[in-house]
């Protein structure tokens, strides 16, 4: 929730105790989709830490921030996340996937601080116009934020969405492109290329920002910042599987489950980074 | 000079109109945007949502009246429903209107995720549909609305029979904060004749009493059942007529006494055979093991027939005359003397 003084250290820290996270949850489950969940999180780890005013103290309130996640599959990391800020212990994320749990395998509101029940590609971004329209109509102060694929934005409900956002002119609106480049098949580039994205959401009438999506300054920078008369649109540049050597720009980890080895290795390489991050600081 | 426009009444069905008293209303679609105008004046939550169907779904004046109450996304059906949803989720009541054959095909993935199941209180409201659009062709039909809502969970089926029906599920739908999917025709409706109206839709009603056969309508179809009770009654047989507006879920409490008392059950609706009213009656009559004659009045699985609404109504049957010799047909088979 904003307010908090945590630094970008502290933040970078956050961001690989996050994936250690998201990797136990996965191997735990044997289920999980694990490449978009490392690319997504650096996103989610500033969202949730330095942007949004919402946590489990005002989560009945009117005047929230609201967070769509359009590309559910990354669902591990933002179970984390929320389990960080204190909708609910992390110890219930060892039941991920299992029989009669509320943790489904894709957001839903059984799990306390999740908005809407997404999974389906290219639902988040009409949803979140109406959700900002309400704010607007009502002269609310709170903003929206939703995170989509880069092959997600094959769906055409998106430029349906970004259309209509353009024209209701809702500045109160973020859409936020994990852009990893890769998708289950493949390069998105060469699965049905959507570039160049910049100069799409711009001619649909959008403020378009590019980030490097694991900087914690560059995100929060952008995510913090709002456009007058327009929705903004932050194109963040990611790895898929960012932070573990064998998974990084490798295909296959798009819903991967590490095997024990695999698993193991990816611990030591997060620890090594986390003693390399602590060490620099101190 | 054209010809007339055919009318789906004949002049046997006409008579019957008259020896019934029965009053020329307007289209059901009309009082829903009535109805919904007055509830929107009274709330300024209550929100109408259009894709370019402002003028199909009668709202023209509630735009002009209430400008800040009308949302519009342009021909864009999946973003009327997403939109519609993420409003509903903050609190507004919002009714999202959309020509019925549009709204529950192409976003039919909006109204399951992003209504259904996320569950926020939109009121989906198919306009124009079953064969409204007559012969604009099937494109425009909506047939398949009740059996693809019905497979989903967590959403109340409506198609109100006349106009105050429709007043009725109308201002329930707005007090309900469940999703709801209201279907609507745009042909003048005549007032079913029913003393008094239930608030709560849910329930059917018994429009006239009888213990040879049940004719169940939904919808447009129910004044073609209320109308053949009375050509029956001239040939000696009683019919009980009932008006099911719920379509799911279904009173299944009135779809089984009407099942117990009469030898025979037919059920007329604007639908394809399949998936709608007519099976969801049969599943429950076999399941309680009551199994009197059955009949299905609907439209059949094949390339519908061109034609104004009133020519496709004739062509299937779904006419006094068609559900008369459906009605015949099933108490014979039940080696009832007619």
């Amino acid at each position: 929730m904003t307010g908090s003084q945590l630094s970008n250290h502290d933040l970078q820290v956050k961001s690989l105790e996050y994936r250690r996270d998201i990797l136990r949850c996965i191997y735990g489950a044997g289920a999980g989709h694990t490449g978009g969940s490392l690319s997504c999180v650096d996103i989610l780890n500033v969202l949730y830490n330095r942007v949004l005013n919402v946590g489990p103290a005002n989560w009945d309130d009117p005047n929230r921030d609201r967070y769509v996640q359009s590309k559910g599959h990354s669902v591990e990391a933002l179970y984390v996340v929320l389990a960080d800020q204190g909708f609910f212990p992390a110890e219930q994320l060892s039941t991920l996937c299992h029989g009669g749990s509320p943790f489904v395998g894709h957001p839903t509101r059984k799990v306390p601080g999740i908005e809407m029940n997404t999974g389906a590609l290219g639902h988040g971004l009409p949803i979140s116009v109406g959700m900002a329209l309400a704010a607007k109509l009502d002269h609310a102060p709170y903003r929206v934020f939703t995170l989509l694929g880069d092959g997600e934005l094959a769906e055409g409900s998106n430029w349906e969405g970004a259309m209509c956002a353009a024209h209701y002119e809702l500045e109160n609106l973020t859409a936020i492109i994990d852009c990893n480049t890769l998708q289950i098949t493949g390069r998105t580039r060469e699965v049905c290329s959507n570039e160049p994205l910049d100069e799409k959401f711009a001619a649909f009438g959008w403020k378009v920002i590019e980030v490097d999506g694991h900087s914690i300054e560059a995100l929060s920078q952008a995510l913090i910042s709002r456009a007058s008369g327009q929705p903004t649109c932050v194109i963040a540049h990611t790895i898929k599987g960012r932070g573990i050597s064998f998974m990084e720009h490798v295909v296959s980890w798009h819903h991967g489950v590490p095997s024990e080895a695999e698993y193991g290795q990816a611990l030591e390489e997060l620890e090594a980074q986390l003693c390399e991050l602590k060490g620099v600081a101190t | 000079m054209s010809a007339p426009a055919p009318s789906v009444y004949s002049s046997d069905a006409q008579r019957q109109i008259a020896r019934l008293g029965l009053e020329k209303g307007r289209a059901n679609l009309e009082v829903f945007a009535e109805t919904v105008q007055a509830l929107a004046e009274q709330d300024r939550d209550v929100l109408a949502v259009t894709s370019d169907s402002r003028g199909s779904g009668k709202l023209k004046p509630f735009g002009q009246a209430l400008p800040r109450q009308i949302v519009e996304v342009g021909i864009a059906e999946q973003n009327l429903v997403g939109v519609a949803a993420g409003l509903a989720s903050t609190g507004k009541k919002v009714f999202a209107v959309s020509p019925g054959c549009f709204l529950t095909a192409r976003s039919l993935e909006q109204i399951k995720n992003d209504v259904c199941y996320s569950d926020v209180p939109v009121n989906v409201v198919g306009i124009s549909a079953g064969v409204s659009y007559g012969a604009l062709g099937s494109t425009h039909h909506s047939l398949h609305d009740f059996a693809a809502l019905r497979a989903i969970t967590n959403i109340t089926i409506l198609a109100p029979g006349d106009n105050r029906e429709t007043q009725a599920a109308v201002r329930w739908a707005a007090s309900h904060a469940k999703p709801v999917y209201l279907r609507f025709g745009k042909a003048a409706m005549y007032d079913l004749g029913e003393s008094s109206v239930p608030a709560d839709p849910r329930q059917a009603m018994v429009l006239r009493d009888g213990t040879d056969v049940a004719l169940i309508g939904t919808g447009e179809a129910t004044i073609h059942c209320l109308l053949a009770a009375a050509l029956l009654e001239e040939e000696g047989v009683e019919a009980r007529v009932l008006s099911v507006p719920c379509v799911k879920p279904l009173d299944i409490d009135a779809i089984m006494g009407a099942a117990r008392v009469c030898r025979a059950v037919v059920v007329a609706e604007e639908h394809s055979i399949h998936g709608g009213l007519g099976e969801a009656c049969a599943t429950v009559l076999l399941t309680a093991g009551v199994t009197p004659a059955f009949r299905i009045v609907a439209i059949p699985d094949e390339d519908t027939y061109t034609g104004s609404q009133a020519e496709i109504f004739s062509h299937y049957g779904i006419s006094m005359e068609g559900i008369v010799a459906e009605a015949r047909d099933a108490l014979a088979a039940q080696g009832a003397t007619l």
